[in-house]
């Protein structure tokens, strides 16, 4: 607890490679593999299911992932709380609307930038959806156990992340 | 008891997350503009530790793999479109809940479109299993079925190659 308090940045190899070993004693203690997208799918279906619930119950996506709280659902909400409580100890708790590079870049409107994270998320969950999913689920539990998706989708990933990133920023050093 | 487990996980993770920056905007921007590979780091020391931990169980039959189909139309597709939201969000579905938790609010906008894409593909989700979802599927296709090698022949090279790239990053500074 010491070295939280300090608020200076973990080391990234050894924060990743405890990570790996939490996820191996999670699957070892679960059986479940690391995983985020699904629960924005099942999260929606919630969501829909108190304006339409017959609407929902006969749809086949959410026929297969199922509007419920699971272990997943669980997980990414404990992220949320587990970053709060280190962001806190560590006083590295910022409440920021804009990022700094954006603002660098874009100004510190906080209307566009909330309207380009929508957007962006909008697509990146659709996108998620469809590649069957996101920088957890392929891009750690699929590359770690050799799956071919994994590393596809990792690639994928990647090379439109670089692409938006490089039209949005450009290519010279503008930071 | 999956709920428990999964919130002490999830927590956990979070913390690893958060004091290594990895959820942070500028950090997931800056892997992506190829000046800042925090993140890469991060995800690599987790995939060989976990490569390497995840196949003993497997081996000792305490944990089954779960691998995700390879659909070319659907992996492919879906991925470079995931990266280009995530280009324009600058956090992911695992750590968009973490970078609200450190206060960055803007995150909470990208959650309610999160939310909104998943409602969409829930309703294309009939159109796209008829057609998208059917070019070029592999099935569970894992990297030693296609080399035709025991897992225990590649997994030393992963680790070798993974090693290799952490340094080689490391030494141009990134």
């Amino acid at each position: 607890m010491a070295k939280i308090a300090r608020g200076k940045p973990w080391n990234p190899y050894i924060a990743g490679a405890l990570a790996g070993l939490l996820l191996v004693l999670s699957l070892y203690a679960s059986g479940k593999y690391f995983g985020a997208s699904t629960t924005y799918v099942r999260a929606a279906g919630m969501v829909e299911r108190t304006v339409a619930p017959e609407r929902v119950a006969g749809m086949p996506y959410f026929m297969k992932e199922l509007p419920k709280v699971d272990w997943q659902w669980m997980f990414v909400v404990g992220i949320a709380l587990g970053a709060c409580a280190a962001a806190l100890a560590s006083g590295t708790f910022r409440l920021q609307a804009v990022p700094d590079r954006f603002a660098a870049r874009f100004g510190s409107s906080a209307g566009r930038r909330f309207g380009v994270a929508f957007l962006g998320g909008v697509v990146a969950m659709f996108g998620a959806r469809l590649a069957d999913g996101c920088p957890s689920g392929h891009g750690l539990s699929g590359t770690l156990q050799l799956a071919a998706s994994g590393y596809v989708a990792l690639v994928c990933f990647f090379v439109g992340g670089v692409v938006v990133a490089r039209l949005l920023y450009g290519q010279g050093k503008g930071r | 008891m999956d709920h428990i487990f999964g919130l002490v996980t999830g927590v956990l993770f979070g913390v690893l997350l958060q004091r290594a920056e990895v959820i942070r905007y500028d950090r997931q921007l800056g892997a992506l503009l190829l000046k800042d590979m925090t993140i890469v780091k991060f995800m690599l020391s987790t995939i060989l530790v976990g490569m390497v931990g995840v196949y003993f169980l497997v081996d000792l039959g305490l944990a089954k793999l779960s691998i995700k189909p390879l659909i070319l139309g659907g992996t492919v597709l879906g991925g470079l479109l995931f990266g280009a939201g995530w280009g324009l969000l600058g956090y992911c579905p695992g750590t968009a809940g973490g970078a609200l938790g450190e206060g960055r609010v803007d995150a909470l906008a990208g959650m309610a479109g999160m939310l909104v894409g998943a409602a969409v593909f829930a309703e294309a989700y009939p159109l796209l299993k008829a057609t998208v979802l059917t070019w070029g599927d592999y099935g569970k296709l894992t990297l030693p079925q296609l080399m035709d090698q025991s897992h225990w022949v590649l997994i030393p090279w992963f680790c070798l190659l993974g090693v290799w790239l952490l340094r080689w990053l490391h030494k141009r500074g990134l």
